[in-house]
């Protein structure tokens, strides 16, 4: 389906790689299946599981379908796609799908390319200490919110005041502020654990760009005096300009979909439900199969819109960019 | 997407290591300074997961005061209590559910996507890319999606509550990264070797077990690795398709989401099991990861 926004980056049809295709000729019939025959599991056995559920979502998306009054169930045409741009709980939940996964991803691209920055110095123990910024990626993504809601946030007994009273105690108030964080904050609660949890990827996926610009062209760009500034902005910048795209697209379409956060910080109360727990809530626990699988269709459109905004937009800038220096 | 690793200059020089050694005096206090920064920002970074593990070690009375007992005596009293010592439920079937059908997953993607990365890489279909990118956008078709439908018919076809609806999922949804990740490796796979096993008369599945295999197993390990952690955490198929039988590890979790009173400790030794394969899993493909979290794209 997203094919179109990919293509741009297609790997290049090598020398090498163009000879591993041996003389085979165009549509040559038995051959050709004897080629295509180790692919076939694999395609048919995706196109089965993902492929034919979401065209029975397509279906289910134009009938008024309750399951708790199964005897109405009726063609209803899109008036469910109406019901998802007018109603506010579901038009909210749109907005807060993208503040969530656009904060979220930004977040983490910055945080992450800074600690890709230092990460690349030669210092003693840079192993470990990758390591250690690792590890939040490594956890289970319901213990990560649970931690995070139980364990930091809680008003009472929560790491974050308990943190600060201590440090409050040290200058004599005995009477810190203890600020309800998920009340208080509820959105911003779940972008923070989330962006704790990605931070790790967009780092790693930055490091390796990082690591992979050639050395000449740096040491070259430092004989001619070049500063660190330069260096970074017209050097460093541009060379990762790919993999910026990547980890933007990567983290959105994970990002866009997450459910394990909201689900487990907020409940998505507070208006913090975004459009995979809408749904979830939608179909699970208020049965509207009609209107869930008509706002599941509009997931699925605005996973392709940005996973093309990302890729266009972020090369276009870098394109300005270059054309200015 | 492959183009990342050659994008840049023609030259594949690595500047690892090839960074100015600090002359001076100068140069080197501030290569001291630079590393005193990324310890520390390091350790904050990874501060909640630490205190997860520390907690996981106290009681809960220590794990519940403010300020916090850093200081604390240990105990493995938390574990006890997660294991069922308290009478709650054990926490075993969860984890075995889970250890089930992310290893069976695991395997059912891994004997998928053997055979057709092969197919994309070394003896190359027509439109292989095409047929790449077709793999790439089922991954971007959001899992609520599709959810209700496989709903449906696991209900209709009494597969609700069932672990082999799970393995049929996963595989499904670790399928496109697996051979995404595996096309990748097996490119590096020297033909010739695969020709010369052909011109013996090796069969497909001959050739794939005993030439390409072992040739690319560090691959094929990371990507089995990634795949694993894909399956132990996922929660949305897990917590709406299993009731009590099926139910999976971040499932069983999903039961601390509401609760009250002095659980801190065994939350936090609950957390630090349930991950512990993750974490094992992550350490152990480390070299890997970024090229398999990137679909092969970062080598």
């Amino acid at each position: 389906m997203s094919a179109p926004v990919t293509t741009r980056s297609l790997p290049p049809a090598d020398a090498s790689r163009t000879a591993r295709r041996g003389g085979r000729a165009p549509g040559g019939g038995a051959r050709a299946w004897a080629t295509r025959a180790p692919l076939m599991p694999a395609l048919l056995f995706l196109i089965a599981v993902t492929q034919l559920p979401f065209v029975a979502t397509l279906v289910i998306s134009l009938f008024d379908w309750n399951s708790l009054a199964p005897g109405k169930r009726h063609f209803h045409g899109l008036s469910n796609y109406a019901t998802v741009f007018t109603d506010s709980d579901m038009r909210d939940s749109v907005f807060t799908t993208i503040l969530l996964t656009v904060t979220v991803v930004v977040a983490s691209v910055v945080i992450g390319l800074l600690l890709a920055l230092l990460l690349d110095r030669k210092f003693f123990g840079r192993g470990i200490v990758r390591t250690l910024l690792i590890t939040p990626f490594l956890l289970v993504p319901v213990s990560a919110a649970l931690l995070w809601k139980h364990v930091l946030y809680n008003p009472e007994y929560g790491l974050l005041n308990g943190a600060w009273s201590w440090v409050a105690g040290l200058f004599g108030d005995h009477t810190p502020a203890q600020p309800d964080w998920i009340s208080n904050m509820p959105l911003t609660a779940v972008e923070i654990a989330l962006v704790w949890q990605w931070t790790p990827f967009m780092m790693l996926i930055l490091l390796a760009g990082l690591q992979s610009r050639p050395a000449e062209t740096l040491e070259a760009a430092r004989l001619d005096g070049a500063g660190p500034w330069q260096m970074f902005r017209f050097l460093t910048l541009p060379h990762l300009r790919r993999y910026l795209e990547l980890g933007i697209l990567l983290g959105s379409i994970n990002v866009v979909q997450n459910f394990d956060a909201v689900f487990t910080i907020t409940a998505g109360g507070l208006g913090t439900a975004n459009l995979p727990y809408t749904i979830y809530e939608t179909f699970y626990q208020a049965h509207e199969y009609g209107l869930a699988s008509a706002a599941g269709v509009v997931v699925v459109i605005g996973t392709i819109i940005i996973a093309t905004f990302a890729l266009r937009v972020v090369s276009s800038l870098f394109t300005e960019e270059a054309g200015r220096a | 997407m492959t183009t990342l690793t050659t994008a840049g200059a023609p030259a594949p020089a690595r500047s690892k290591g090839v960074r100015h050694a600090p002359h001076t005096r100068k140069a080197r206090r501030k290569a001291a300074w630079i590393g005193l920064l990324a310890w520390i920002v390091g350790i904050v970074f990874c501060v909640p997961a630490l205190w997860m593990l520390l907690t996981s070690f106290h009681s809960e009375p220590d794990a519940a005061t403010n300020p916090p007992s850093i200081a604390a005596p240990l105990t493995l009293s938390g574990y006890k209590v997660f294991f069922g010592a308290g009478g709650g439920a054990s926490p075993w079937p969860p984890l075995i559910n889970s250890a089930l059908s992310s290893v069976l997953s695991t395997a059912l993607v891994l004997a998928l996507a053997l055979p057709a990365a092969y197919a994309l890489s070394i003896k190359r279909v027509r439109k292989w890319t095409d047929v790449m990118f077709f793999f790439l956008s089922t991954k971007m078709l959001p899992v609520v999606a599709g959810l209700l439908p496989v709903y449906l018919f696991a209900k209709n076809t009494g597969l609700l509550d069932n672990v082999w609806l799970l393995v049929i999922l996963y595989t499904s949804m670790n399928l496109p990264i697996a051979v995404w990740m595996m096309q990748s490796f097996l490119a590096d796979v020297p033909v010739s070797i695969i020709e010369a096993a052909q011109v013996d008369g090796a069969r497909l599945p001959t050739v794939l077990l005993r030439v390409v295999a072992p040739v690319a197993a560090p691959g094929i390990a990371a990507t089995s690795l990634i795949c694993f952690i894909f399956s132990w955490n996922e929660l949305l198929f897990a917590r709406v398709l299993t009731g009590v039988r099926a139910e999976t590890a971040p499932v069983f979790l999903t039961g601390f989401v509401t609760s009250q009173g002095l659980f801190l400790a065994q939350l936090c030794a609950a957390s630090v099991v349930v991950s512990l394969p993750v974490l094992a899993a992550g350490f152990a493909a480390q070299d890997k990861l970024v090229q398999g979290l990137s679909l092969g794209a970062v080598k």
